[in-house]
């Protein structure tokens, strides 16, 4: 058997439908694994669970020590006793999504179409059937039924979180009371799929990707991915906040040299790039990036964005940020009008902030003012 | 269910309404209850935190300033940041009840649109601005042939946002120009105390402060009908 995944082995938590699932490009997947952690209780009633849907490269460790990087859930900030999704009062569930790499089904999964005869047991790499934001919320809703959960109290989640989030409102409006779209976009700019291309390609050029069969050599396009990191992790930062950080400085004096020394903005990144590849498969980047590119959810409601909301009674929180400039305050405005026309019930804040569109994972206390005020204010409208 | 306990002070009192600025008290008094209303420049939410409070409205708001907008929302009130210029006409028709403007009015870029627009998404409009007919404003233009500064009107004209002042008698004009019909409407001072010549609009316009009304569009005219 060949070990696809070279790092750590970690038995994550997770549930095995064997009914498999229907995906958007017609494949069937046989079977259907969803990884998942829970934070806080489940009340009586089943009436305060909250589902955190993470980013392109965030899991299911919201909040708590990450299993492989040791390091803290990726929103703690923001999950967690007392804070403004407060486990002491909600129940909070995340989920691994669907192409990922830490244990839900994806590139890394053994794959289910192989002949018995075959006598191997492979993984899927990039033969994974591309999958949509609405495939990983399909699986999400799943994972709900299977924990006995009917209406989720709310839904947040940024970045392709928030995709999911808006996905989610669309799909299953009856499941969900309060939805929280964090620095969102409700399609994928030509911009945000160009930035995107341009990772792919990186991964695509390193010779270690072997054609994405690259576990069979027990390799790992380590470079590649490290170039897609660092190149996406530009577009998550501000000018601002690079310049607050690192500025022009170098790393050691200030001499010309062409390239012993370093600014410090490339050293960060470089750090970006190599602790990514230890934590990250670089199919399920390229599984993942495509599920964002191809997400349109006017598109799959007739061109109208509208008619996704249409006779909606989910409550919206809106939330951009506004030095943003991936997912920026524009595409949120969007959100916010096209649920205006829907009639639906919407609140929509852009929150001052110099720290680009990573601003929704960090230390920024408006925004948490605001998803507080705006989940207890849903909350007495529950009856929580 | 249980009693929401940011709802009421810990010894049973509701404090909203007693915070309550004076003038949206009066229009609060002019909103039916368990209505859908929005309200356009809603500010810290206080209006639309007391209608959904008090009198089991759906109250929303739309707000220009950033920062009230987030306080709103903090304080679990469902308010987006917008501008009434703009942003009035992605509401679908007769969406609410009650479309409120608050002191407002006199600074939107085109007043008439926004009534318009205030119509067609509401059954009823809720509007309130302050009179630029009183006789402190006109004694000061006609005395000192300067532009009035006046406790309502206190901003140079060179820094005013109030670009479109009226007076009571003007906008019952307009009212009868567009053709909507004045459901109620009063006169007040600054403070938002009824005055009490709410049934002569001459009086009003000269010692009210401020007016209120509440309009409703009239059914289209039918043109064949012989006049």
């Amino acid at each position: 058997m060949i070990i696809a995944d070279p790092r750590p082995l970690l038995a994550h938590q997770c549930v095995r439908f064997e009914d498999g699932l229907s995906l958007d490009c017609g494949v069937e997947l046989r079977e259907l694994t969803v990884a998942y952690r829970t934070y806080g209780r489940l009340n009586r009633d089943r009436t305060n669970a909250v589902l955190v849907c993470h980013a392109l490269t965030g899991d299911q460790y919201v909040a708590e020590t990450h299993p492989l990087t040791g390091k803290p859930g990726w929103w703690d900030a923001v999950v967690g006793p007392g804070k403004p999704v407060d486990t002491e009062r909600f129940f909070v569930i995340a989920a691994n999504v669907l192409g990922g790499c830490m244990g839900s089904t994806g590139p890394l999964s053994i794959r289910d179409d192989q002949r018995p005869e075959s006598g191997r047991t492979l993984p899927w790499g990039t033969d994974f059937p591309p999958v949509t934001i609405r495939d990983m919320v399909r699986a999400q809703k799943r994972l709900i039924e299977r924990l006995g959960i009917a209406r989720l109290f709310s839904v947040l989640g940024g970045s392709m979180g928030g995709m999911q989030v808006l996905e989610w409102a669309a799909l299953y409006p009856d499941c969900v009371f309060s939805a929280v779209p964090i620095a969102a976009a409700a399609y994928h700019t030509a911009q945000n799929i160009a930035f995107h291309e341009v990772g792919r390609q990186a991964i695509f050029a390193d010779p270690d990707w072997e054609g994405g069969r690259y576990w069979e050599h027990g390799k790992v396009p380590a470079r590649g991915l490290a170039v897609a990191r660092m190149a996406a992790h530009i577009t998550y930062l501000s000018e601002q906040a690079l310049t607050r950080k690192f500025g022009r400085r170098l790393r050691s004096g200030p001499s010309l040299t062409l390239f012993d020394d370093l600014f410090e903005v490339e050293s960060y990144l470089r750090h970006q790039g190599s602790t990514f590849v230890s934590r990250f498969d670089a199919n399920s980047y390229l599984s993942i990036t495509r599920a964002m590119d191809f997400f349109d959810l006017a598109a799959e409601h007739g061109g109208d964005l509208a008619h996704a909301f249409a006779g909606s009674r989910t409550r919206f929180c809106v939330i951009s940020f506004s030095s943003d400039w991936l997912f920026p305050t524009a595409q949120s405005r969007a959100i916010a009008r096209a649920l205006n026309r829907a009639a639906a019930n919407v609140s929509f804040v852009e929150v001052e902030s110099d720290k680009g569109h990573d601003a929704f994972l960090l230390d920024e206390p408006a925004f948490h003012r605001t998803l507080s005020g705006f989940l207890s204010g849903s909350a007495a409208a529950a009856g929580l | 269910m249980n009693a929401e306990p940011h709802l009421t002070a810990p010894n049973g009192i509701r404090y909203v309404a007693k915070n309550l600025r004076l003038d949206l008290r009066l229009i609060a008094g002019m909103i039916a209850p368990d209505s859908r209303v929005l309200d356009i420049g809603c500010g810290d939410g206080t209006l639309i935190a007391h209608l959904a409070r008090e009198r089991g409205c759906d109250a929303r708001g739309i707000e220009i300033d950033m920062a009230e907008v987030a306080e709103a929302v903090a304080r679990g009130l469902a308010v987006m940041h917008g501008d009434a210029d703009i942003d009035l006409a992605h509401y679908p028709d007769q969406a609410f009840d009650y479309v409120v403007l608050s002191r407002t009015l006199q600074a939107v870029e085109r007043p008439r649109e926004v009534l318009r627009q205030m119509l067609r998404i509401g059954a009823h409009a809720v509007v309130s601005f302050p009179n630029f007919g009183h006789w402190r404003v006109r004694w000061q233009l006609f005395s000192r042939g300067r532009m009035p500064l006046t406790p309502t009107w206190d901003r140079p004209w060179y820094e005013t946002p109030n670009i479109h002042p009226c007076t009571i008698r003007d906008f019952f004009a307009l009212c009868a120009v567009e053709g909507y019909r004045v459901e109620s409407w009063l006169a007040a001072d600054q403070a938002g105390m009824r005055a009490p010549w709410r049934r002569a609009s001459r009086l009003a316009n000269l010692f009210g402060e401020q007016g209120v009304f509440v309009l409703q569009r009239t059914p289209n005219v039918r043109k064949d009908r012989p006049a």
